[in-house]
């Protein structure tokens, strides 16, 4: 690998301040499965990675009245280890025991993920049905953004100059709530996504009616897309064969997909009306599911 | 220009003091300055687990980690694995099953089993495959891995090491 300089500050405010100095040059180093193959691939060059890991903030697990929040370095095994995400957030569960393998999963984290940008990152549907937010820190201060505002371009994120992910925000579950993140590949594991989605729902408490929905999608754009036309085929109505398959056709119809190596565009688009579906029927009965466990 | 950094770690239960620039993976520290040859190199990019070490009790590919992370860590690799009353279960039991062919795959198979059998040495055949999904093998088709580990489950039931 090229040489580079490193450094692993302990405050916020020292990584922002190298950050802020360096600009381009420097990049975050979380769990470095991205990161550091990129840079011996000579596919991103810089001068120096500064090592977040020391900063409590990026590697806190916290729920209050308001949610989770999640630190953008928390690697993956503890995302699904934990005992509250898995019960409440179960969209982020499937999608960090989806990523890599075990190796990967107890390095990866989900702010690496999402400022990697691919799109077909596992992640990012997850956390957009989970309605995430983005705290970004920088030199003036915090700002917040939607998770599905954050991806710009394939590889390219909306951090600026001196600017850092520290967390996710994740508001709490409203009741009868479930999510699920479903990958399509032509193997079990160890493969990116050929398209992935994701489903949040809740229930009114007849267990049948819809009352919020979101449906995001993955690999099948520039970024991952949130789909709000399949919400509206969805929320007001009973879950049914027919709403399923109109949010199925409003998922499809919002797709922009290529044809690569892992599918045709045909293929792809064909594949979101399946996972579409399957997605929100996983994520329907776990919310039945979640209310007879209570 | 980046100069080297000095690193103390744990590793294999020994503490050690190294000199390493921050462009060295772990991988490189751990065969080319402590000389542990043991752990091997294979797609050097995260997707083979011939370099599996286990860093603070987790399994990690040591290419796609960096030396100088390992500031403080507590590392576990194959030249740990043997005991001092001789080779570890995992060990025998992969020589009993004729569990290897070429062997490159092998110390990261055995430190993925090992890092599975602490927490489950129960594992059944499904959760050894989809623990190993990580580990890639191109001579034995993984079913004699597979049974090995199952077997050094059984043998560490019976006499825990």
């Amino acid at each position: 690998m090229r040489a580079f300089d490193y450094s692993a500050p302990q405050t916020l405010n020292d990584a922002i301040a190298l950050l802020a100095k360096k600009g381009e040059r420097a990049r975050v180093l979380s769990g470095g499965t991205d990161l550091i193959v990129q840079v011996r691939e000579k596919r991103r060059e810089l001068d120096l990675m500064v090592d977040v890991k020391r900063i409590p903030e990026l590697l806190e697990i916290r729920f209050d009245a308001a949610g989770l929040t999640l630190g953008a370095s928390v690697p993956c095994h503890r995302i699904y280890e934990d005992p509250v995400i898995r019960r409440a957030y179960p969209g982020l569960v499937d999608a960090a025991f989806l990523i890599g393998g075990i190796q990967i999963q107890n390095r990866a984290s989900l702010g690496g993920n999402v400022c990697n940008a691919s799109p077909a990152a596992d992640s990012t549907p997850a956390l957009i049905v989970h309605h995430a937010t983005c705290v970004i820190a920088g030199v003036d201060g915090r700002r917040e953004l939607p998770v599905e505002q954050f991806c710009l371009a394939p590889g390219r994120n909306a951090l600026g100059r001196g600017e850092l992910l520290v967390s996710f925000h994740i508001p709490a579950p409203p009741p009868r709530f479930s999510a699920s993140y479903i990958r399509f590949i032509p193997r079990n594991e160890m493969d990116i996504a050929v398209v992935g989605c994701g489903v949040s729902l809740s229930l009114a408490e007849d267990l049948q009616t819809v009352t919020s929905a979101r449906l995001a999608l993955g690999a099948v754009a520039p970024t991952p897309l949130l789909v709000a036309e399949a919400a509206v085929a969805l929320v007001g109505q009973p879950l049914s064969a027919q709403t399923i398959d109109k949010a199925a056709a409003a998922a499809q119809a919002a797709s922009r997909p290529i044809s690569d190596m892992r599918g045709t565009a045909e293929y792809r688009r064909h594949l979101v009306g399946v996972l579409a579906r399957r997605t929100v029927q996983k994520a329907f009965e776990r919310a039945k599911e979640a209310v007879h466990a209570n | 220009m980046p100069t080297k950094v000095r690193v103390s770690a744990t590793i294999n239960r020994e503490p050690v003091d190294f000199l390493c620039e921050p462009r060295q993976s772990l991988l490189e520290v751990l065969r080319d300055v402590q000389k542990l040859t043991g752990t091997k190199e294979g797609c050097n990019n995260g997707n083979c687990g011939a370099c599996s070490v286990i860093l603070n009790g987790r399994l990690v590919n040591a290419c796609i980690v960096l030396g100088v992370e390992a500031e403080g860590a507590v590392l576990e690799t194959i030249e740990g694995v043997m005991g001092s009353n001789g080779l570890h279960p995992l060990q025998t039991a992969f020589l009993e099953n004729a569990a290897l062919q070429c062997g490159i795959c092998t110390p990261g198979f055995i430190m993925a089993a090992k890092a599975l059998l602490e927490r489950n040495p129960r594992a059944t055949e499904g959760e050894i495959r989809h623990w190993c999904a990580g580990n890639l093998c191109r001579c034995t088709g993984y079913d004699k891995i597979v049974r090995a580990i199952l077997d050094a489950g059984q043998r560490l039931e019976v006499r825990p090491s």
